[in-house]
């Protein structure tokens, strides 16, 4: 990715950001630093699931369900910072109009809402033998499937768009103002369980987790993280290189219109 | 401030003499509400304890079915770049505009509401209760779909999607809309709090959905 960098000379005119914005150095320094975090989120990774397979105790009451927490807490975590990462790098794509910027939050959106489901998934999974049923309507699952709408809509506003750089701009928006909607249907739904009291089952602020469960549950949060940013690099990649062929095919077929013009006459 | 008449006015006026669109919206509402009990059982004693519910997804729906034409016309016939380029803040134009359809649509499908209430044998007792978090919580239905309505401007139809994009941003005034009716119908907790929350959402968004709609109109138009 060394091909000829114009902005080299210019780079002590930028700041530390930019330098590192820079869709160019961005792929080189991607490039470097991939490897190493791929490779240490999957270190962490292996050492997590065993730690959480074989380490890590059953509980005294759910048995071997537990484990399942062990994917489903990460993906929760991670389907959150995910959403921040959008919601922050938006921010910068609108302040900013730095294009990497909204690289990063095309990147980050579909990540993010693939840990949104494997979280509803395990959820459901874990509900099944623990509550006697897939689904319940507790605040807590209601509003990690709200972000998952928001996702989608993030996804599919985008898609809609034919103007890529319109569709990136309004998505930004739409992601701000799911920010700022965020706590107030949290709060909102809270308020909902509140009032249809039904036999919960999440404990809030219940004993807290034991050491022996807490340890692997931290490193799988640790692996997660990792493997998020891993993905989340790779596909800022795949994103970047895209554009740039796209770019180049733009450019070639107006050079072959211009030449089939110049035939025609 | 007469600019912002003005614009209220032509909105008012054009969604007068056009017609037809408030017809679609009442009647679909009607259909809506129309249908559950025919999916659900003709139980009463269900059908009056979820009415608060049903009432309010109904309008939700049908107040919904007409604001992807909020912008949309104005686009068409270059009204929007006049108001753009126009004295009046584009963010009280918005407003304006989302005034008018809460005029226009917000209004009539609140007061069908308590009619279609007796489809679903609501407690009469808690009509008052019903009008008053609808007429209440309608205009944020009409000021945040104006958000989804400018970011949906430039698809053209975009009523789907903008139904996908916005509903999640609904849910608290649909929560706090229902809390009030069923604390007033089934008590013993008292229905303001949640009434003066939904209060608190549709001020919020009086002011902050003009903002992000005005926002994403201009981010089209540089």
């Amino acid at each position: 990715m060394s091909n000829t960098d114009t902005s080299q000379s210019k780079t002590n005119s930028q700041t530390f950001v930019q330098r590192f914005s820079n869709p160019t150095r961005f792929m080189a320094w991607s490039d470097r630093l991939l490897p190493w975090v791929g490779g240490l989120a999957a270190v962490v990774l292996v050492v997590g699931l065993y730690a959480a397979f074989f380490v890590a105790p059953p509980d005294y009451q759910q048995g071997e369900t537990v484990r399942i927490m062990f994917i489903h807490v990460p993906s929760a975590w991670v389907s959150m910072i995910a959403y921040s990462v959008v919601f922050i790098a938006s921010v910068g794509f609108l302040v900013w109009r730095h294009p990497l910027a909204d690289v990063s939050a095309k990147a980050a959106v579909p990540i993010g809402a693939a840990f949104t489901l494997l979280t509803l998934v395990t959820g459901s999974l874990w509900g099944r033998p623990m509550w006697g049923t897939y689904w319940a309507w507790d605040p807590r699952l209601t509003s990690v499937l709200i972000l998952f709408f928001l996702y989608l809509g993030l996804m599919a506003l985008r898609s809609a768009m034919e103007d890529e750089q319109l569709g990136a701009k309004l998505t930004a928006v739409l992601s701000i103002v799911g920010v700022l909607m965020l706590p107030i249907i949290r709060f909102s739904v809270n308020w909902w369980e509140s009032i249809h009291q039904q036999a919960s089952v999440v404990r809030t602020g219940g004993p807290s987790i034991h050491w022996s469960m807490l340890w692997p549950l931290l490193v799988m949060g640790l692996g997660f993280s990792l493997m998020f940013l891993t993905l989340h690099l790779m596909a800022m990649r795949n994103e970047v290189m895209r554009r740039r062929i796209l770019g180049l095919q733009r450019a070639r077929a107006g050079q072959r219109g211009t030449a089939r013009l110049q035939v025609s006459e | 401030m007469s600019a912002f008449i003005a614009v209220l006015k032509r909105d008012l006026l054009l969604s007068w003499r056009e017609g037809g669109a408030l017809g679609t919206a009442l009647g679909f509402y009607l259909v809506v509400v129309a249908i559950l009990p025919l999916g659900l059982g003709p139980d009463l004693n269900l059908l009056s304890r979820i009415s608060g519910g049903v009432l309010w997804v109904g309008l939700l729906l049908s107040a919904l079915l007409s604001i992807d034409r909020l912008f949309a016309r104005d686009l068409e016939d270059g009204t929007l770049d006049l108001l753009l380029l126009g004295d009046l803040p584009l963010e009280l134009v918005v407003a304006a505009k989302a005034l008018a359809h809460f005029l226009v649509f917000g209004l009539p499908l609140v007061l069908l509401a308590p009619l279609l209430g007796l489809l679903l044998n609501f407690p009469l007792g808690a009509t008052g209760v019903l009008l008053a978090t609808m007429v209440t919580g309608a205009p944020a239905i009409s000021f945040i779909g104006a958000i989804g309505a400018a970011l949906t401007l430039p698809i053209g139809r975009g009523g789907l999607l903008l139904a996908l994009l916005m509903l999640p941003f609904f849910i608290p005034v649909l929560i706090f809309g229902v809390s009030a009716i069923e604390a007033a119908v089934l008590g013993p907790a008292s229905p303001w709090p949640a009434y003066l929350i939904l209060l608190a959402v549709t001020l919020a968004s009086l002011v902050l959905a003009p903002i992000a709609a005005a926002a994403a109109l201009r981010l089209q138009f540089r």
